[in-house]
């Protein structure tokens, strides 16, 4: 029992250099979650998506469209279950900073497959009786304001021409891993609008999803879509909706890659500031040391010492740092709403903190104690300060 | 009297391992810190260096990109017609209609999909971009299914190199031909006839329409000629400008996510060089007291504790950088947000860079060695000189 006083004791015999290396971990280890919960944020829409929905689009690449036609030839395949399609808009609501998802789809197939997007009954009628009608996520109506009833313009990028929307319905996600920022509307509005303007665009979707009876027969039924368009003027690549999500975010690799190698490099800034700390309070006691050894402690005794007080400080600021991850995770999503729609910090997250704040307590003890073990008792004992 | 320069040098000598560790703590904060400026940097020069200052591009209003754009061949006729166009050598106007549409194609060794810019040019679309060199192979023949590749597309991309087929909107086209086209983003696309591409492609419309001006500063001129045309639903920007438009989003993100991450290590760098220059004061009370006692003034010892924390920023900003310039030899490649093509860009260091992150790691040194340096100073010699 002793020892561990000795231990807390000696933790707090430099008051302040205790305090800057606790505050060093507890910056360290916040910044380090942070950086975790982006790359969890990064994947976000893969976690989210469902292993019985499947994605069609154009082989050649998402921006060319497939025929209208194609819906009811995927439905006739076998292992399907309902089919729908949307177009991506890429509509820009007054400048482009205030970036969103919008994209036009054939409300009533796309929400029955999609269970976790939430709309009150009464608003789902209104959003289908009216052409103009559209559905905005509950983050985004915060994020500009919106009420029901109001009129929101988006200028097309891809569709020239501003298109107004009524905001019909607000929709919630079931949990919190469900993107509550998108802008869905009537696909036939579009549809119209394109037709009118002799577009080549007009009868065509930009994505089918489909939705199958059972998640393992996911390949099968990609294989036979993709078959039944070989070699027509519009292939088509099937893929599960997690695939299609990682597609994207494969292309960004670097990016992550670069925010995981960054989030290790804080760990070793933090492993250099704990280790000279400790290197510094071992030199310091190396006479206290001499006389332990003197008085018959071993070699394990004083490494104990030292790895006891090196997990002390690393654990207290990994504490305050866990414990401020979460608060300012809250900032960030609210803050970065635009660029990351999902921002929870994960229970692996805190794990991860925990097991990087062992191995930087680890590795900052062990060049002191191989010094304070190694010490011959004599030139310990000689040393002063 | 000052405290010799060799004073502060030697105490950083003596304690070599506390030292030592806090540099490595700076260097790796100024290594951060530069490996941002650098890719920012890069990306910018790759993007800026793409586009050429008397170059206008003229792509339909509100499309951000040339992917999104659509030109048809009316619209494209008239613009061919401004008087304001350059004549080429050939005698014909320096003006391209171009075809620019995405496809997806597997990366070499994994079978990763990324996102490449195939470009349908004309004949001069060559002439109006000097920096795009073939470096082997031949330049596609007008009306055939050849095409060239940039020399990143080439490296990366399966079915890239020399002699070698992609199968795209339900044809074969050989690769005759490799270019070069210096630290731009045409290095990452593919280039073929402008014609052939639309037909196969089903295209109506070209994509975009770019030309040389016969003098610089008829910009404003043709820009308002164009887009007051009510035949026309066009938009005319320079050609640097246009590029430098599609790199925001991305600059932004990376200065963004730079600043953040730097601010947040160098908090820890510099807890580190305050927790080593305190036990520098600390351990050397009875010093400064003697020193003190000699007639050294408070501000010379100020002075040589600042200096010592400042060569601890000097040494780890010095090892960070040496470190950072091997990071040009990497090429990072990634998807832009906004034109959603692949982009193939490298870190790059300048000379602004290499002094704002030494003066970066001066200013941790100083923060984290001012008070120690402080409280050194004030200390009283009775006192100081009974400590030791």
């Amino acid at each position: 029992m002793h020892i561990f006083k000795l231990i807390f004791r000696n933790a707090f015999r430099h008051k302040l250099r205790t305090f800057l290396t606790v505050l060093g971990v507890t910056i360290a280890i916040l910044a380090f979650g942070l950086l975790r919960t982006v790359i969890s944020a990064w994947y976000a829409g893969v976690e989210a998506s469902s292993a019985t929905r499947l994605v069609a689009r154009n082989a050649v690449s998402l921006v060319f469209p497939l025929p209208l036609s194609y819906k009811d030839k995927i439905r006739q395949i076998e292992g399907v279950k309902g089919v729908s399609y949307g177009t991506w808009f890429g509509g820009i609501y007054i400048d482009e900073k205030n970036f969103f998802a919008n994209y036009a789809m054939e409300p009533k197939t796309y929400l029955a497959m999609y269970p976790e997007i939430i709309i009150p009954s009464e608003q789902m009628t209104a959003f289908l009786r009216d052409r103009k009608g559209a559905v905005a996520g509950r983050k985004l109506v915060e994020r500009f304001g919106w009420k029901i009833g109001d009129i929101v313009t988006l200028k097309g990028t891809i569709f020239p021409g501003n298109w107004d929307f009524v905001i019909r319905g607000i929709y919630r996600g079931r949990d919190n891993t469900v993107d509550e920022t998108a802008f869905f509307f009537q696909w036939d509005y579009l549809n119209e609008a394109l037709k009118k303007a002799g577009r080549s665009w007009a009868d065509h979707a930009g994505w089918y999803l489909i939705e199958i009876k059972d998640p393992h027969i996911a390949a099968d039924v990609s294989l036979r879509i993709d078959k039944t368009f070989k070699n027509s003027l519009a292939e088509t690549l099937t893929e599960t909706e997690k695939a299609f999500q990682l597609s994207f975010i494969s292309m960004t690799e670097a990016i992550i890659i670069a925010i995981k190698l960054v989030s290790f490099v804080i760990i070793f800034i933090i492993m250099a500031v704990v280790a000279n700390t400790m290197a510094m309070t071992a030199r310091e006691r190396i006479g206290e040391y001499a006389i332990f050894k003197t008085l018959g402690f071993r070699g394990f005794h004083i490494g104990g010492l030292i790895f006891g007080e090196s997990i002390i400080i690393t654990m207290i600021g990994a504490v305050f740092g866990i414990m401020l991850t979460f608060p300012v995770a809250k900032i960030f999503a609210h803050e970065l709403s635009a660029f990351f729609p999902i921002f929870n910090v994960e229970t692996k997250t805190i794990y991860m903190d925990l097991a990087a704040s062992f191995v930087v307590a680890f590795v900052a003890g062990i060049f002191p104690t191989w010094r304070a073990a190694n010490i011959r008792i004599a030139d310990g004992l000689r040393r002063i300060g | 009297m000052k405290i010799p320069f060799s004073y502060s040098l030697r105490n950083l000598w003596t304690r070599r391992l506390t030292t030592a560790l806090t540099i490595v703590g700076m260097a790796l904060v100024v290594f951060v810190f530069a490996a941002v400026l650098m890719l920012a940097e890069g990306l910018q020069k790759t993007l800026v260096e793409t586009g050429i200052y008397d170059n206008v591009v003229v792509i339909r209003k509100a499309s951000a990109t040339e992917v999104q754009s659509g030109v048809d061949r009316l619209q494209a006729s008239i613009v061919d017609t401004q008087p304001e166009i350059a004549t080429g050598a050939d005698g014909k106007p320096l003006l391209a209609k171009e075809l620019v549409v995405l496809i997806t194609l597997p990366k070499r060794g994994t079978d990763k999909q990324s996102n490449v810019v195939i470009r349908g040019i004309s004949q001069s679309s060559m002439g109006l971009r000097p920096q795009v060199k073939l470096i082997e192979g031949r330049i596609p023949k007008p009306g055939s299914s050849e095409i060239i590749a940039g020399q990143s597309i080439a490296k990366r991309f399966k079915g890239g190199g020399v002699g070698e087929t992609l199968r795209f909107a339900m044809r074969d086209w050989t690769v005759v031909g490799v270019f070069d086209a210096g630290n731009t983003g045409f290095n990452s696309e593919i280039w073929g006839d402008v014609d052939q591409l639309m037909q196969s492609f089903r295209r109506p419309a070209y994509s975009s329409v770019i030309f040389r001006l016969r003098n610089s500063s008829e910009f404003e001129q043709v820009r308002q000629r164009i887009e007051n045309n009510p035949r026309l639903t066009l938009e005319a920007k320079r050609e640097t400008k246009y590029y430098r438009d599609q790199s925001e989003m991305m600059a932004k993100f990376l200065r963004i996510l730079g600043l953040t991450l730097t601010i947040i290590f160098s908090l820890g760098a510099i807890i580190g060089a305050m927790i080593t220059m305190y036990a520098a004061v600390a351990n050397r009370i009875g010093e400064i007291g003697i020193l003190r006692a000699l007639g050294f003034r408070r501000r010379s010892i100020l002075t040589a504790f600042v200096i010592e924390s400042l060569l601890l920023g000097f040494l780890g900003g010095f090892i960070g950088l040496f470190f950072a310039a091997f990071l040009q030899l990497f090429t990072v490649s990634t998807l832009n947000f906004q034109t959603f093509s692949e982009l193939a860009f490298s870190f790059s260091l300048t000379f602004g860079i290499i002094y704002k992150a030494m003066l970066f790691a001066l200013f941790m040194g100083f923060i984290g060695g001012v008070l120690p340096a402080v409280s050194a100073s004030r200390m009283n010699i009775v006192e100081a000189l009974r400590a030791s």
